[in-house]
């Protein structure tokens, strides 16, 4: 009878001890001192080609002159580093520094106080970076985070199809654009790439039609009235409606998502598509999941959203966003040194060299290697509005369902006048 | 006191073997040890499996029912106590509503579909045939992959323009590559991937239950003037019966529980039509940030599978399961 108590006293321990390093995640205390040996885990999404190998090589050279921070470096692919935030931030155990957009996501992690105040630590140099690209990350004029790059959404197009099928010029209108799809596809072009499997790549149609039927005012208005059940909006759905009446989209495209060999960025960038609405990123992934893995070179253009006729916004308001980082609560000391490295001109400019990262840093925009990226940045720098993508500025509930009920429209399968009852009701409720 | 109590237990009704004992008062005494040691046997063997089981099982219940009352977004704690609402916004939701239908679909098709043709193959190869662990093996090979592997696998097969599908479809004049795209043919592509993953597992046991029936019963109806197929439908078919029930229920909460191959191949999507109630509580808990929704539906869920399985353990597998379960172990 001993042993078999102590036996199970022993189980018992056992089972209680995994229980507790279960409950409290095996937490591990973080020095606060720089200079103290410490691990800063970095969660980034350039996954592939080119920025990959930057960020590695700007490891190295921090950890080589400052010897006691060890960088553990996860970079993931962008939906999958969503799925796992998700769950590190509900355990409470964000990573130190992490992908951040900013908006709406950022301001509930703030919430959750899962995410450390940096006002203080990027007081003295944040003043070399662009206004626009700080707003995201600034949430009741505190910083959370800080942008490395710094874009917009706009039509990029390859010139060659657009030649073939007899487009002398980039369409500066909807109705524009519409004829231009038509002609493509008389020439027996696809006019469009989409992937529908990933929703956000279509709210951009939406959200970019409601900014310049109603102004870039008529997002905010709408989400600070909790509703969007107005006439600009539903205008923006039936102008959109219009573009999907004609079939633009590559075959299945309900099917394809954005990075994948079959997908929307795939299509562009194998000369499949003649055009896609996408952000600064585009040429670069474009080439990545091109089978050439060079993508269309010289060849690609880029226009920014025309305007529609009678509509209240103006082709220098932008839609768009950038990519920044976060540090977490229980960042070690060095992690905002390190992103203040990762910030300066020089290492923004070695990122903007990539064509990948528009650069965030005013001094770097120089660096900066193609006439795309260039007429971007340009077009951002006279910008008179901006717009965070939606799914990102609002609350994930109603971010999301923007993005279903866009992809249900782009469907067929509900009008431009129920999208904006479904989003309202998630609205009311967030 | 050291002396193993079921030893004596055993030895109670054979007191010719009995060693001399002290006196019969103590012998008796003895005799009645047992229960009490037999309890702290049970203690030790039960106590790991059940610590894991309250923890990763009982526990996980106990908070998404906790979770499901509220609204929560998953940060902190649930303050905002709402009762049973998320239950009733569930069951107006249509795209739970369709979740339930297409779960519904699905079991009916693996039912009316997939088993038949698994237990088809199975008779199949067990009859003499050239070749005929190539086949097994060939059959049972997809259940091999793991759900990701599969779903990447048909992912590429069925890719516009580029897939295996598309090219062996053109050939054929039909189109193959938007299957996945098109919100009317989606639901069915799903449950072709999904047999072809499975089908090879309910094949390999009804193969076992079939080699399990003594060939004497089938010859002994066809002695008897029974056609092949009288002898099928009321010899083996019978005989099989507790390898069909038990695939059944294997087959219905798999299906409850379907996610990882949609989630890969569709993403639920196109427009929810290949959507199933674990794709929608992903969607909710870890994209929408609605946590306490989302564990209503995952409450949901579990309702369903085990009123279910409690059903057709005590209805259809009664007699499978006699002894097992109805009696605690042993016929008495």
């Amino acid at each position: 009878m001993t042993t078999y108590l102590s036996r199970r006293t022993l189980l018992g321990l056992a089972g209680a001890g995994a229980g507790a390093c279960l409950l409290s995640a095996c937490g591990d205390d973080e020095p606060s001192d720089p200079n103290a040996p410490q691990t800063i885990n970095w969660w980034h999404i350039q996954n592939t080609e080119p920025m990959l190998p930057v960020w590695a090589a700007l490891a190295n050279e921090y950890k080589a002159a400052h010897p006691n921070v060890t960088l553990d470096i996860q970079p993931l692919e962008n939906e999958a580093f969503k799925a796992k935030l998700t769950t590190a931030t509900q355990a409470g155990d964000p990573p130190d520094l992490f992908q951040s957009w900013g908006g709406g996501v950022l301001k509930q992690q703030v919430d959750a106080g899962l995410v450390k105040d940096i006002t203080d630590d990027v007081k003295p140099w944040i003043g070399g970076l662009l206004p626009a690209a700080l707003e995201p990350y600034t949430i009741d004029g505190k910083i959370y985070g800080v942008p490395f790059d710094i874009g917009m959404v706009g039509f990029w197009y390859n010139k060659d199809l657009f030649t073939r099928a007899g487009i002398t010029a980039a369409p500066t209108t909807w109705t524009g654009l519409l004829d231009a799809v038509r002609q493509l596809k008389a020439a027996g072009i696809t006019p469009i790439a989409l992937a529908g499997k990933d929703k956000w790549p279509a709210h951009y149609y939406w959200s970019y039609l409601a900014m310049r039927v109603g102004g870039v005012g008529a997002l905010q208005k709408a989400v600070d009235d909790k509703n969007f059940d107005s006439p600009d909006l539903v205008a923006a759905g039936d102008r959109l409606k219009e573009l999907v009446d004609l079939q633009p989209f590559q075959k299945g495209f309900l099917g394809a998502a954005y990075g994948t060999p079959d997908g929307q960025a795939a299509a562009m960038g194998n000369g499949g598509a003649a055009m896609e609405l996408m952000g600064q990123w585009a040429p670069a992934v474009q080439a990545s999941s091109s089978t050439s893995k060079k993508g269309l070179g010289d060849k690609l253009g880029f226009f920014p959203f025309p305007t529609v006729d009678g509509g209240k916004g103006a082709t220098t308001e932008v839609f768009g966003g950038g990519n920044g980082f976060a540090i977490g609560k229980d960042a070690p000391a060095a992690t905002a040194d390190f992103l203040k490295f990762l910030l300066s001109a020089d290492n923004q400019r070695k990122s903007a060299q990539t064509g990948a990262v528009l650069p965030t840093v005013r001094e770097a925009a120089t660096a900066i290697p193609d006439a795309n990226g260039k007429l971007l940045a340009e077009t951002l720098a006279s910008y008179t509005g901006f717009q965070l993508y939606l799914d990102q500025a609002y609350a994930p509930a109603l971010g999301s369902q923007i993005n279903d009920s866009v992809a249900e429209l782009v469907a067929g399968n509900k009008s431009p006048a129920q999208i904006v009852k479904d989003i309202t009701q998630v609205a009311k409720t967030v | 006191m050291t002396r193993p109590s079921t030893v004596s237990d055993a030895r109670r009704g054979d007191p010719a073997t009995d060693p001399p004992a002290p006196g019969p008062g103590t012998v008796r005494q003895r005799g009645r040890q047992p229960r009490p040691g037999r309890g702290g046997v049970l203690a030790i063997f039960l106590t790991p499996a059940l610590v894991l089981f309250l923890l990763l099982v009982v526990a996980p219940i106990l908070v998404a029912s906790y979770a499901s009352l509220y609204k929560w977004n998953g940060f902190g704690l649930p303050e905002n106590f709402i009762g049973l609402d998320n239950y009733t916004r569930a069951f107006q939701d249509p795209t739970f509503r369709g979740d339930l239908w297409r779960g519904f679909v699905l079991v009916l098709l693996s039912l009316v579909v997939q088993l038949p043709a698994a237990l088809a193959l199975a008779m199949l190869l067990n009859q003499p045939l050239r070749g005929r662990a190539a086949y097994r093996l060939i059959f049972f090979a997809p259940y091999v992959l793991s759900e990701v592997t599969t779903a990447v696998l048909f992912d590429l097969v069925f890719s516009p323009n580029r897939g295996l599908g598309d090219a062996i479809a053109t050939w054929l004049s039909a189109d193959a590559g938007t299957v996945f795209a098109d919100p009317d043919t989606v639901l069915y592509a799903v449950f072709l991937v999904v047999s072809w993953k499975y089908f090879g597992l309910y094949m390999m046991l009804f193969l076992a239950a079939r080699q399990g029936i003594p060939k004497e019963l089938s010859e002994a109806a066809v002695t008897d003037g029974a056609s092949a197929w009288q002898a099928f439908r009321h010899v083996t078919l019978p005989l099989l019966g507790p390898t069909i029930r038990i695939s059944v229920f294997l087959s219905v909460i798999g299906t409850i529980q379907l996610f990882d191959m949609v989630w890969v191949l569709t993403r639920g999507g196109p427009i929810h039509s290949s959507e199933t109630m674990a794709v929608t509580m992903y969607e909710y808990g870890f994209r929408r940030f609605e946590v306490g929704y989302a564990s209503a539906i995952s409450i949901v869920m579990f309702l369903l599978s085990l009123v279910f399985a409690l059903f057709y353990q005590r209805i259809v597998l009664r007699r499978d399961t006699a002894g097992a379960i109805t009696n605690q172990g042993g016929p008495r």
